[in-house]
C-alpha cells in the first residue's frame, strides 16, 4: 500500500465517520397512545432530517416525572427533550430551568395553538413548551339508562341535574351506580378532581394572601356534596377508584355518568375495548351556577432544558411534532380519529375530523371553557385549573387528597377531613414562607 | 431411629405444601395467563381463567414498541457484573470478620446492615450529581457500581453467616502445611462453601436484577434494563394489563428459568446451618 492510497483510505474513513455522527436527540416522553404514535411515525421526521437520530426514553407519567425533575433539578443533561405536563412548565420556566421556544419556523403558526392551552404555557409572554396533545374533563354518559329513567341530559348540566340522575339511574341489585367518580387519594387522582369540582362551587385553595380555604363554607359544601352523592349513588369501595378503575367500571356497564378527562371519549367509544360503545352520550362537565364550569385543562407539552446542546435539533423536532403537518401525517397513516386532539384551532375546523370524532365539540368546547389564569370564581395567587402551579403542590395535593379520600371511605367526617387539610396545608405553606 | 409416618400425615402435608405453593405461584401463573388475553378480557368481571380466546397480540406490540434485547442485555450485564465485583470484595471481607474477629467485628457488620435501613430517595440527589460529574450517568458501568454497593451488605452477611459454620480447625491445618492466605481462602475455604457462595450468588443476581429504584432513576436510553422496559408498560390513563402482563412475563422468564434450574443450590444454601 502506497502512501496515497492509504491517505486517500485515511480521508474518506474520516469524512465516512463525519456522516455517521449525526446528532442524537434523546427524548423523554410518557407512554400515552399519542406519544406511542408519534415514536412509530418518526421515519418521516428522520428522512426529512437525515443528520438527526432519535432515541427515545418512555415511561409511566409517574416515573417519568421523577426521572426528569432528578435531571433537570441537577442539571443533569440526560435529555435534549422532555415531555412535561401544564403543571410543571410554569414552575421550571420561573426557574430558568427551559429555554424559551422563539424559533419554531414561519411555518409552525404560534397562534392556531388553542388559546386556553397556550396561556398555560406562557409564561411573561414568551411559550416555554409547545402542546402535543390537550384535554379538558366532561360528562359521560350512558344515554340507554337515560332514557329508561325517563330523563335528557342537557348541553351544560348543573351538579343538581347531575345529582338527580344519579341518584334516579342507580340500581345497586343489577350492579349499575349512577356515577363513577374519583377517589383514590393523590395530587393527580381524585384531587385533580375535586379542585376542579371545588372551582365551580365557588372554592378555592388559597386566597390572594395564600391563606388556605378548605375552612370556608364553599369547600364544605363541595365536599359534603360530593361525599353524599357517591355514598348514595356511586360504586362500592370508590375511595380506591381513578381513572383506570372508573375506566373498566363504565366500559363494562356499571356506570351511568363518568366526569372524567376528555381522553377517555375514545376508550368508551371504541368497540373493541367497551361494551357500551355505541350508548355513550357527552356532556359539558357540570355547574352550579356561579360562572365557572368544574373541568379542567391538561396538556403534554415538549420543551428543551436549558443548557442543552442541541437547541436547533431540538426545536426542529418539536416544530415537526406539534406542527400542523403532524396531525395530516397521522390521518393519513392512522384515520382521523387518531390526531392527537385539544392543541390547535384548525384542526376543529376540520370536517372530516368532526365526522371522525363524535367528541369534538365537547372536546374543544371543554377546554374552551377553562381558564387556568382565572380557575375559580373568586380571586387566587395561582395558576392551574386542577391544581395550583407551586412546587409544594404534590406533596400538599396528595396529603390532601389522602383526607378527603378518608371521608369518602367512612373513615373520618367531612368537616373533619377538612379541618385536618386546613391544618396541613397553613403549616407546609407557612414553612414554605407564603404565608408570612 | 427412623418415624412411621402414617399415609394420612402424609396426604395432609402434601396438600398443605401444594395450596401454599399454588398460592404462592398464583400471581405470576395470573400475570402469564393475562398476557394472552386482550385489553378488554384483562379487566373483565368475573375474570376467566383458561377460556378466553388466547391471542399473542400483546407480545407482537411488546416486541414493536421497545428494544427488548438491548434491554436483557443491560440486565445481564449489570446483575451479573455488580454480583462478581460484590463476591471479590465480600469473600475476603467475610474472611476476616468469620475468623479473625475484633471486638468491634459486630459493629462494623450491624453498621453495614444499616445503609440498607436507609430510604434510598434520601440520596438521590447527591448520587444523581456524583453521577453526573464523573460522568456515569446512563452507563452500565455507573449502575454496575451502585448495585455492587447497595448489595455488599447482604452479600457480606450471608456470607459471615456461612463462613460461621465452617471449623476454623480446617483452615489452621491448612496454615500449618504453608499455605499462603490467598491459597488458603481460594482452595480451602471457597470450596468448602461453595453452596453457600452460590446461592448468595444466586440470590444477588436475583436482587439486582429486580432492583427498580436506582436502575430507573441512574439510567436513559442507553443503560436502561429490564426494569425500565416494564415500567414503560403501565399508565394511569388507559388500560393496560395486557400489555404489562406481557412485558413482566418477558422481564421475568430469565431470572425463573434461572432459579428453577439452581433452586437446589438455593434451597440448599438458604438452609445451610439451619439443621445442626
Amino acid at each position: 500500500m502506497n502512501l496515497r492510497t492509504f491517505l486517500l483510505g485515511t480521508c474518506s474513513a474520516v469524512a465516512l465517520s463525519g456522516l455517521a455522527q449525526a446528532e442524537t436527540l434523546t427524548i423523554a416522553t410518557v407512554n400515552n397512545g399519542d406519544m406511542i404514535r408519534m415514536q412509530k411515525l418518526t421515519d418521516d421526521f428522520t428522512s426529512k432530517n437525515p443528520d438527526i437520530q432519535l432515541e427515545w426514553v418512555t415511561l409511566e407519567e409517574n416515573v417519568l416525572r421523577q426521572r426528569v425533575t432528578t435531571d433537570i433539578a441537577t442539571k443533569g443533561g440526560q435529555y435534549d427533550i422532555m415531555t412535561i405536563g401544564t403543571y410543571e412548565v410554569p414552575i421550571w420556566a420561573k426557574q430558568g430551568w427551559l429555554l424559551p421556544l422563539d424559533n419554531l419556523g414561519a411555518e409552525y403558526d404560534v397562534d392556531d395553538l388553542l388559546p386556553a392551552i397556550r396561556s398555560g404555557l406562557t409564561i411573561d409572554g414568551k411559550l416555554y413548551a409547545a402542546p402535543f396533545y390537550g384535554e379538558s374533563s366532561m360528562v359521560m354518559y350512558r344515554k340507554d339508562l337515560f332514557e329508561k329513567a325517563g330523563l335528557t341530559m342537557p348541553d351544560a348540566p348543573t351538579w343538581d341535574f347531575i345529582a338527580d340522575a344519579a341518584r334516579k339511574i342507580t340500581d345497586k341489585n343489577n350492579e349499575i351506580y349512577g356515577i363513577c367518580l374519583r377517589g383514590k387519594a393523590g395530587w393527580g387522582e381524585n384531587m385533580a378532581f375535586l379542585t376542579a369540582t371545588a372551582n365551580a362551587f365557588g372554592a378555592r385553595w388559597f386566597d390572594e394572601n395564600w391563606k388556605p380555604q378548605f375552612d370556608q363554607p364553599e369547600w364544605k359544601n363541595a365536599l359534603d356534596f360530593y361525599v353524599k352523592l357517591m355514598n348514595d349513588a356511586g360504586p362500592p369501595g370508590a375511595s380506591s377508584n381513578g381513572f383506570n378503575e372508573n375506566l373498566s367500571l363504565f366500559q363494562t356497564g356499571k356506570c351511568g355518568m363518568w366526569i372524567d378527562a376528555t381522553v377517555a371519549a375514545s376508550f368508551v367509544t371504541n368497540p373493541k375495548e367497551s361494551t357500551v360503545a355505541d350508548k355513550v352520550g357527552f356532556a359539558l362537565a357540570p355547574d352550579t351556577g356561579l360562572g365557572k364550569r368544574g373541568n379542567w385543562l391538561w396538556a403534554w407539552n415538549l420543551a428543551i432544558p436549558a443548557g442543552s446542546q442541541k437547541v436547533a435539533a431540538a426545536e426542529k423536532f418539536i416544530a415537526w411534532a406539534t406542527g400542523k403537518d403532524y396531525l395530516k401525517l397521522v390521518a393519513d397513516k392512522e384515520g382521523w380519529a387518531n390526531v392527537p386532539p385539544g392543541t390547535r384551532t384548525s384542526l376543529y375546523a376540520n370536517a372530516e375530523y368532526q365526522k371522525a370524532a363524535p367528541f369534538a365539540k365537547m372536546t374543544l368546547d371543554s377546554i374552551n371553557a377553562a381558564d387556568p389564569k382565572n380557575p375559580a370564581v373568586k380571586p387566587v395567587p395561582y395558576v392551574g385549573v386542577q391544581f395550583v402551579a407551586i412546587p409544594e403542590f404534590q406533596g400538599l395535593g396528595t396529603a390532601v387528597g389522602q383526607q378527603f379520600s378518608a371521608a369518602l371511605a367512612g373513615q373520618m367526617s367531612v368537616d373533619d377531613a377538612l379541618a385536618s387539610a386546613q391544618q396541613l396545608t397553613e403549616r407546609e405553606m407557612t414553612k414554605a414562607g407564603y404565608i408570612k | 431411629m427412623a418415624r412411621n409416618v402414617s399415609t394420612q400425615r402424609k396426604i395432609v402435608v402434601t396438600v398443605v405444601a401444594w395450596t401454599i405453593g399454588i398460592l404462592i405461584f398464583f400471581p405470576i401463573l395470573w400475570t402469564f395467563l393475562t398476557s394472552f388475553k386482550t385489553e378488554a378480557e384483562a379487566i373483565a368481571s368475573p375474570p376467566s381463567l383458561f377460556f378466553f380466546d388466547w391471542t399473542t397480540e400483546n407480545y407482537h406490540e411488546v416486541q414493536s414498541r421497545s428494544n427488548y434485547f438491548l434491554h436483557f442485555m443491560n440486565s445481564v450485564v449489570v446483575s451479573f457484573g455488580s454480583t462478581l465485583i460484590g463476591l471479590i470484595i465480600a469473600i475476603p471481607s467475610a474472611w476476616a470478620m468469620a475468623f479473625s474477629p475484633t471486638k468491634r467485628t459486630k459493629d462494623v457488620l450491624m453498621w453495614m446492615l444499616s445503609t440498607k435501613m436507609m430510604p434510598s430517595v434520601g440520596v438521590l440527589v447527591p448520587m444523581y450529581l456524583l453521577f453526573r460529574n464523573t460522568g456515569l450517568l446512563d452507563t452500565r458501568t455507573g449502575l454496575v457500581i451502585v448495585l455492587t454497593l447497595i448489595n455488599l451488605p447482604i452479600i457480606i452477611w450471608m456470607l459471615y453467616t456461612y463462613f460461621k459454620e465452617i471449623p476454623g480447625e480446617i483452615l489452621e491445618a491448612a496454615r500449618m502445611d504453608g499455605a499462603s492466605l490467598t491459597k488458603e481462602i481460594i482452595y480451602v475455604l471457597t470450596p468448602m462453601a461453595i453452596p453457600g457462595i452460590a446461592s448468595t450468588l444466586l440470590l444477588n443476581i436475583i436482587l439486582a436484577w429486580n432492583e427498580a429504584f436506582w436502575t430507573l432513576n441512574l439510567s436513559a436510553a442507553k443503560a436502561a434494563p429490564l426494569t425500565a422496559f416494564i415500567a414503560s408498560y403501565s399508565s394511569p390513563e388507559g388500560l393496560f394489563y395486557a400489555k404489562l402482563s406481557a412485558a413482566s412475563t418477558m422481564a421475568i422468564a430469565p431470572i425463573l428459568i434461572l432459579g428453577w434450574f439452581s433452586q437446589k443450590q438455593l434451597v440448599r444454601g438458604l438452609t445451610f446451618g439451619a439443621v445442626k
